[in-house]
This record gives structure tokens, C-alpha cells and sequence, in this order.
């Protein structure tokens, strides 16, 4: 059967130049890169490479940026690291109600421990409006943490301007860059942040391996204890393999950003502007005009998306849904909360994400089987758009 | 999908006994879509008090409508009193076995069964033991309410 995964926010296949690159780190180029003989020197001077083309994908300095496991080290690192750097200064930091869980869920924890949170709101398209954050910021404020585009419905934020407002009144500011590393302008020094996390598989790179970016001489302290890897800011023996490999998904990335940008959205909006046409009841979650390249969001009314995912799956459709059912603690999505969504409405929606290996014509397979599938499941539910909610 | 059986997917995908009776002998509703399944069941007595029809309409996920669908088969041909014995374990049974967070919320039949037989019973003025107590009613949230229903 045909496959289409149409899931690429979930995460990205790893691209064949990339693993190509790697390969060699796995066996021959095996060296502790902390290792002073050749063959350590050789894998130091890999990780120093793949260091140097993540930095010019973000425009910082080498020097600045600092390999982890992934997104949810660099979150946890700098919620922890500068709440515990900064505890003479104060003990609140703000962030917004749409984060993902590797920040909410770090907030959780630091909130048990003395650390005060506000979570700011945003709008029905997700956006936080600039006085909330204006509003919030105290003078204990030692951080503001807002993701730069939303995973969920790919609103993108502006950034710029939420850090100058953090900015103005002394407050450190973080950006959870994972959605929009190689799919929005990811430079920090327009975007003046001092710190952003990113993610090496949601740019066709593989998993296991991100990077926090620290702007020079912003107080943090450290999170991984141990030898003196990174500039002994982060311990453990460097994921050399993945570093690598991150480094040339990175590079791809810069070199294909416009093109990749161009593809992603004109499928993106190609399937909004079929499916809204072709199918009666359905609502675009997010912003028309701020959005992630390759992100579609959609509520179906009437019915339910562990239902829609399932039926598409026997497709060969792989997509993402924001519905209770479908989520270990069946709880629906907290960001289509906090974007006003009904209720029943989340349970309906489903979030489809394009990638360069997705096609038009597999764009057009999947509207042509989601009618029937959605056809289908109205038919069998109780609810429906004569009768109403 | 490995996260149910082949019965409970084939179920899913071609359910049984989907729609509306016209002019049903009882009707009844559980579950609404706020909390993410809701589904309506409606019947036809005989003379004999045996379920001849049944049929269901789910607003819900996949676990929601196949054992919707299970559960019309295991109603049609058995009396009202029959009926009215019909646990969620033993629709889940039938189905070979759910996830065990689908477990909870997802299982409507037995109380959608419930509330078409009362809504029957209140049309015709008769009177079942398995009725006793029963409120159609009920808070959907209410642990308690759900508790005895609750597939161990």
C-alpha cells in the first residue's frame, strides 16, 4: 500500500547526504573526541565542523552554541539553569499556555520549588498579545520563555518584538526554536534572543541530538554534570555521530530554506484550499498569514480524530490529532484550549504537516480520502450539522 | 493498528447495525461530544418483549464505535430482561479486549442499552428488574455513576 506521512512536525526521516556523512563516526572516525591521540583529535575536529555550520544557520557565533540531546535538554537547561543562576535577582519567569511540555512540564516542577510562573494567553489565532507580556513582567522577573512557532498550529510569534519588550526591563529571553529551525528565519541576532533550543530531527537529521544556543555572557548555570565536554557547560560525552549528522541537516537546511519554504507552503495551502472547499464544517485552527510552511490544522465538526487518524492510517495516511482520546492522559490539546476551541471541536481536529518528500499528488490522494473518510464517520455519528451539537 | 485487535478494527471499520429506527419502540443517549463520545441507540420490540432491531449512531473514537457496533449484535434477538444484563466488560469481552485506557470513557453501550429500554418502559408502562435504580439522568461525570459499570 501507498505510504504517505504526512506527520512532519512529529518528527523527519533522515535525509541520505546526512547519513552518509555519519556513517564514517560510527566505526573508522570512532574516537572520544576528548581524546588527545589522532583518531580523538579527528572526531573533536568533526564536532568543531558540524559546530560551525549549526552557528551559520542561526548566525551566532561558534562559541555560542552548545550540543544536548535534543529540544527538551536545551528547554529544561535554560528554564532550570537560569532560574537557579538568577535566584538572587528573583524568582518568577513568564511563559505562554501553548508551550510545549518540555517547557510546561520543567515549569511544573520548578513551581514546586519556589519558582512563581505566569503563563500568559494568547489570541483565538495563538498569538500573545505584547502588553500581557508588557503587563506581566515584574521586577523578579528573571526570564520570559515563548516559543517561536507552535507544534501544534504552527503559528509563529513574533519574536523580535517579545524580546525587546523582555529586553527593556532587564529579563533574559528563551525561544523554543524547534518547529522553526529551517522553517522560519532562525537568525539571533535579529531576532536579539539569549538562548534558543533546537532539534536535529525535525530538520531531516537524526534524533537524540539539539543544541542551546547562548548568547555570550548570559548568566545560566549547568544542567548536566560531569567532564568538561562543551566548554564545561554541558557534560558527557559528545553524541558524535548525531553532532555530525545535525550539522549537515543543518547546512542542507540553510542551503534549501527557500525552496524548502516554497514547497511546504504551496502544499500547505493547496490542501486548506481544497479541504475547506470540499468539505462542509471544517475550521483552520491557527493563523492564515503567521504559520509554519508546512503546517495544516483542522477541525472536522461532528466527529472525532482518533477516528479520522485510524481510518486514514488504513490509507497509509500518517497525521497527528489534538483529540482527548488519542493522548495517554486523555486530555484534549492544551493549545486548541487556549485558542478558545470547543471542546468537542478539538476532539476533532487533526494536524497535518508537510515535508519536502511529501508531493502534490499525494496531497491531493489524501483530500480525495479524507472526504470519504470524513463522509463516512458523519454518517455513523450521532451528532451532525442539521441536528447540532 | 497495534493498538487494537483485528476484531475490534473490523468492527471500526465496517460497524454493524448503523442509524436510526424510524419511530423506534426506545431511544436513548449517553455520553455527550464535550466529553468526546456520545452515542444514540435506538430499538424495536416484538410483542414478545424481544429486541427484533437496533441500531446505534457514535460520535466518538475507534474503541467508542466498534463497541457500539458489538453491542447492537449481542442486543437483537434477546428479550428486554435479557438485555438489560448486558455489562460493559461483557461488550468489551466480546470484543476481544480493549486498550485499558479506553476502558473508562469509551464504553457507552451498556448504559445507551439501559436508557433505550427505559425510554421504552416509560412508552409502555412496564416495569424490569434490571431497571431498578436506574436513572437516565444520571451526571456523566459523576465517579460514582460509573463506577458499576466499570469493566474491571
Amino acid at each position: 500500500m501507498k505510504q504517505i506521512y504526512l506527520d512532519y512536525s512529529a518528527t523527519t526521516p533522515v535525509k541520505e547526504e546526512v547519513v552518509k556523512e555519519m556513517m564514517p563516526y560510527f566505526t573508522e572516525q570512532f574516537g572520544n573526541p576528548s581524546s588527545l591521540y589522532d583518531i580523538g583529535a579527528a572526531s573533536k575536529a568533526a564536532i568543531t565542523a558540524a559546530r560551525e555550520k549549526v552557528s551559520r544557520l542561526i548566525n551566532c557565533k561558534p562559541s555560542e552554541l552548545y550540543f544536548t540531546s535534543g529540544g527538551t535538554e536545551s528547554d529544561n537547561w535554560t528554564l532550570f539553569g537560569v532560574t537557579d543562576a538568577l535566584k538572587k535577582k528573583g524568582n518568577h519567569i513568564i511563559t505562554t499556555q501553548i508551550e510545549h511540555h518540555a517547557i510546561l512540564h520543567s515549569c511544573d516542577y520548578l513551581e514546586k520549588h519556589g519558582v512563581d510562573v505566569t503563563y500568559l494567553p494568547v489570541d483565538k489565532e495563538g498569538f500573545v498579545r505584547a502588553e500581557d507580556l508588557e503587563e506581566a513582567i515584574t521586577d523578579r522577573t528573571v526570564l520570559v520563555s515563548i516559543m517561536y512557532v507552535n507544534n501544534e498550529v504552527g503559528t509563529v510569534q513574533n519574536i523580535k518584538e517579545l524580546a525587546r519588550i523582555a529586553h527593556e526591563h532587564g529579563v533574559l529571553f528563551h525561544t523554543d526554536a524547534v518547529q522553526a529551525l529551517g522553517n522560519v528565519n532562525c537568525d539571533v541576532k535579529a531576532l536579539d534572543v539569549d538562548f534558543m533550543s533546537m532539534s536535529s530531527h525535525k530538520i531531516y537529521g537524526p534524533k537524540g541530538v539539539g543544541a542551546l544556543y547562548i548568547k555570550r555572557g548570559s548568566k545560566i548555570s549547568n544542567y548536566m554534570h560531569g567532564g568538561a565536554q562543551e566548554s564545561k557547560r554541558r557534560a558527557g560525552t559528545e553524541n558524535l555521530p548525531g553532532i555530525v549528522g545535525f550539522g549537515k541537516a543543518a547546512e542542507l537546511a540553510g542551503q534549501n530554506f527557500d525552496a524548502h519554504v516554497a514547497h511546504c507552503s504551496k502544499l500547505r495551502d493547496h490542501f486548506i484550499d481544497r479541504v475547506t472547499k470540499e468539505i462542509d464544517d471544517v475550521f483552520v485552527n491557527g493563523s492564515r498569514t503567521h504559520r509554519h510552511p508546512g503546517n495544516a490544522n483542522i477541525t472536522f465538526d461532528y466527529i472525532e480524530g482518533e477516528s479520522i487518524l485510524l481510518l486514514l492510517n488504513q490509507k497509509g495516511i500518517s497525521v497527528s490529532t489534538g483529540s482527548a482520546c488519542s493522548s495517554a492522559s486523555l486530555t484534549p490539546s492544551h493549545v486548541l484550549t487556549a485558542l478558545g476551541v470547543p471542546v468537542e471541536m478539538i476532539h476533532g481536529s487533526v494536524r497535518f504537516t508537510f515535508g519536502d518528500p511529501t508531493t502534490m499528488e499525494d496531497v491531493d490522494y489524501v483530500v480525495d480520502e479524507l472526504k470519504e473518510i470524513v463522509a463516512k464517520l458523519r454518517k455513523i455519528s450521532a451528532v451532525s450539522s442539521e441536528k447540532g451539537w | 493498528m497495534a493498538m487494537y485487535n483485528d476484531k475490534v478494527m473490523d468492527h471500526f471499520m465496517n460497524p454493524h447495525n448503523v442509524g436510526e429506527i424510524e419511530n423506534p419502540d426506545g431511544e436513548g443517549i449517553y455520553g455527550s461530544p464535550v466529553c468526546g463520545d456520545m452515542m444514540k441507540m435506538t430499538i424495536s420490540v416484538d410483542d414478545n418483549d424481544v429486541i427484533t432491531d437496533c441500531k446505534f449512531k457514535t460520535f466518538g473514537c475507534g474503541s467508542a464505535i466498534a463497541s457500539s457496533s458489538v453491542a447492537t449484535d449481542m442486543i437483537i434477538g434477546k428479550t428486554v430482561e435479557e438485555a438489560l444484563e448486558i455489562t460493559n466488560k461483557m461488550i468489551v469481552d466480546e470484543l476481544g479486549g480493549l486498550p485499558a485506557i479506553k476502558l473508562h470513557c469509551s464504553v457507552l453501550a451498556d448504559h445507551a442499552i439501559k436508557s433505550a429500554i427505559y425510554d421504552y418502559a416509560q412508552k409502555t408502562g412496564k416495569t424490569y428488574k434490571g431497571l431498578e435504580g436506574f436513572d437516565p439522568n444520571a451526571d456523566d461525570d459523576d465517579p460514582a455513576a460509573h463506577e458499576e459499570n466499570d469493566p474491571v
